[in-house]
């Protein structure tokens, strides 16, 4: 399951790059969100993934037994979730401004503030 | 005692949600605005002070005990950003008064402007990585929308190359904390910092301090990965850059001094000299591409850029003297340079342009504005007896004492240049003739009331006033850096005071 996990997130990153290296402002918003969840798939992965119980302590005891999953990996991925839906969003109808503004979809355009 | 800690992210929430609820009423949120950075003011000078008087002060919340909860930490460092964050908060939201006009302000300018003090000071406060993400983003997400609020095509532009490289620099620094976690198991600061220790795997130690160095280098604008500040820094109003350029590269550099005095101290060989070489590289870098700038607030984020560098050339030396030369020049840079936009929005909004081409003669027609560019511009160029110049002495001094003569004469060169460029401003907005027939009537034509005048020009006088007094009474500034330094430099001082003196 670890190679399978490792091969998505390394094709996520790839896709990503690949996307946001394209000339098109909406493609680099693809990028982005390919980006960002072969950040929380690779977050997932290194946590550790098993087929384990999920982690109750049982009454008495102060420490769970046996191989239990690790919640703190999936805690962490849902807050990165949430935090990259929302920037992803907020991503978006800045670029859908930009491109009415700007009138064109192509970064190369986008020269103003350099000069 | 503890809970001053959570003051500082409080009391700026609170007044965010008391703004939400003063929607309407633009005269309100103005008021209540600077009265919340006031109380924030308050509460981060008592946090400090208390942190002086009882060493490092540690919160866990929730009441989890301190690897498995989220900790909150404040040392000294901790503490004098957040004390810097709420002055630069109070400036800001004083100056912001006339400078952000009517529509930004109903689009919520106040309350964003407030998650924005409070993501910079939860970032400053937490001592867990994670932790440390989530703030990172509630102050990207609010600094995106002050970027681009008001759609103006260049800010609209600005903040496309702005949020895209942010964004790539959170996903690294994500993938960063989840290959941190496989390796110790563990995120709170402290923690990591003592798992570390005892770390076999040398390689992925190192991977690890460099995927940090490229996360947190990236929000600090360092060398190669500057380039999204000069592009957008100068496209919001006034207010608005002058925040971003006092603060958020500096919450950067914060993680930087944290990751690289806490975490990666093992293999300091190679981390603290790549981080000399980009130190170097960052300064000569900044200060070549302001000169090539003809526009005042652009020259002036270009600065910036060039300044971190003297920030990173502290923590590369690495001995008390040196990171105290960066705590005091971190202190110094921030109220200098948060002050030199404030101006440049001044004379943008007087003379309707911050082009050189476009300006001049403002030594006749604004004498007291004069004065003011005068001293923060001196002070950022390392002129006696201003704040620059101790700052600079102080890192130079520990250059010496370490040997890295290259460094050091990098630092005196980009010194120079950087007077160049800030006489480049002065000669030719200051003392050149004016382009216009007549400069008095141009000045006059965009005139302020007495109101806007106060708005306007109080933050720029306390801010330059702040620039004197640390140059003045520089000792006791030096003293502060000095204890904040032996304390990043003793890592087990913040160790034991988050996981308890039996930690090992």
């Amino acid at each position: 399951m670890d190679i399978v996990l490792a091969i998505t997130v390394g094709g996520l990153y790839a896709a990503g790059i690949y996307m946001m290296l394209r000339r098109s402002v909406v493609k680099l918003l693809v990028g982005l969100g390919l980006l960002s969840h072969a950040a929380n798939l690779l977050l997932f992965t290194a946590g550790g993934v098993v087929r384990g119980r999920p982690p109750l302590v049982p009454e008495g005891e102060t420490v769970p037994f046996g191989l239990v999953a690790d919640p703190l990996p999936q805690a962490l991925i849902l807050t990165a979730i949430v935090i990259s839906f929302a920037v992803l969003a907020f991503a978006l109808v800045l670029i859908y401004r930009a491109v009415q503004t700007v009138e064109t979809d192509d970064l190369h355009q986008l020269k103003a503030t350099d000069q | 005692m503890n809970l001053l800690l959570i003051f500082p992210i409080v009391i700026p929430l609170a007044t965010m949600a008391i703004l939400l609820l003063a929607w309407k009423s633009l005269r309100i949120q103005r008021v209540l605005g600077v009265a919340g950075s006031l109380l924030s003011l308050v509460a981060a000078t008592t946090l400090l002070i208390a942190v002086r008087e009882h060493g490092i002060l540690v919160l866990n919340v929730g009441d989890w005990p301190a690897p498995f909860g989220i900790t909150l930490v404040a040392d000294l460092l901790s503490s004098i950003m957040v004390m810097l964050a709420s002055v630069m908060g109070v400036a800001v939201s004083i100056y912001a008064f006339r400078m952000i006009d009517d529509a930004r302000a109903d689009f919520g300018f106040y309350p964003v402007f407030h998650l924005l003090l409070m993501g910079v000071c939860g970032a400053f406060l937490t001592g867990d990585l994670f932790n440390l993400y989530v703030w990172f983003e509630v102050m990207l997400i609010s600094s995106f929308v002050l970027m681009a609020l008001g759609g103006e095509r260049a800010q609209l532009e600005g903040a496309i190359k702005y949020v895209t490289l942010n964004l790539i620099s959170s996903a690294v620094f994500l993938a960063a904390i989840g290959v941190l976690y496989a390796a110790m198991g563990t995120l709170n600061m402290a923690d990591v910092a003592l798992k570390l220790r005892s770390f076999h795997d040398a390689d992925i130690a190192s991977a690890l301090s460099m995927l940090f160095l490229i996360a947190f280098g990236t929000k600090a604008a360092v060398f190669p990965l500057f380039f999204w500040l000069p592009a957008s820094y100068h496209t919001p109003p006034a207010a608005v850059s002058a925040i971003f350029a006092g603060l958020l590269t500096k919450v950067g550099v914060y993680a930087l001094i944290r990751a690289f005095t806490l975490l990666f101290v093992e293999d300091t060989e190679f981390t603290h000299t790549l981080l000399l070489v980009v130190a170097a590289l960052t300064m000569v870098t900044g200060v070549l591409g302001a000169m090539a700038q003809n526009e005042i607030r652009r020259i002036l984020s270009f600065h910036i850029v060039s300044q971190i560098g003297y920030m990173l050339m502290g923590l590369a030396i690495n001995t008390t003297l040196a990171l105290a030369g960066s705590i005091f020049y971190i202190i110094h840079h921030i109220v200098v340079k948060t002050n030199l936009f404030l101006i440049g929005g001044i004379i943008e909004h007087r003379l309707g342009s911050g082009r050189l081409d476009r300006v001049g003669g403002l030594f006749r027609t604004a004498p007291l504005l004069s004065v003011l560019f005068f001293i923060s511009a001196m002070s950022l160029a390392g002129i006696p007896p201003l704040s620059g110049f101790f700052a600079k002495l102080t890192l130079i001094r520990s250059g010496l004492d370490a040997e890295s003569y290259a460094i050091v004469i990098t630092a005196l060169g980009v010194s120079l240049l950087t007077l160049f460029s800030m006489t480049k401003i002065w000669s030719e907005s200051f003392w050149k003739r004016s382009p216009v027939s007549d400069p008095l009537e141009q000045w006059s034509k965009n005139a302020l009331t007495r109101q806007e005048r106060i708005s306007l020009y109080s933050p720029t006088v306390m801010l330059a006033a702040i620039t004197i007094g640390i140059g003045v009474m520089a000792a006791p500034v030096m003293n502060l850096s000095i204890e904040a330094a032996e304390q990043l430099l003793n890592p087990d001082f913040y160790i034991n005071s988050v996981l308890g003196e039996d930690a090992r």
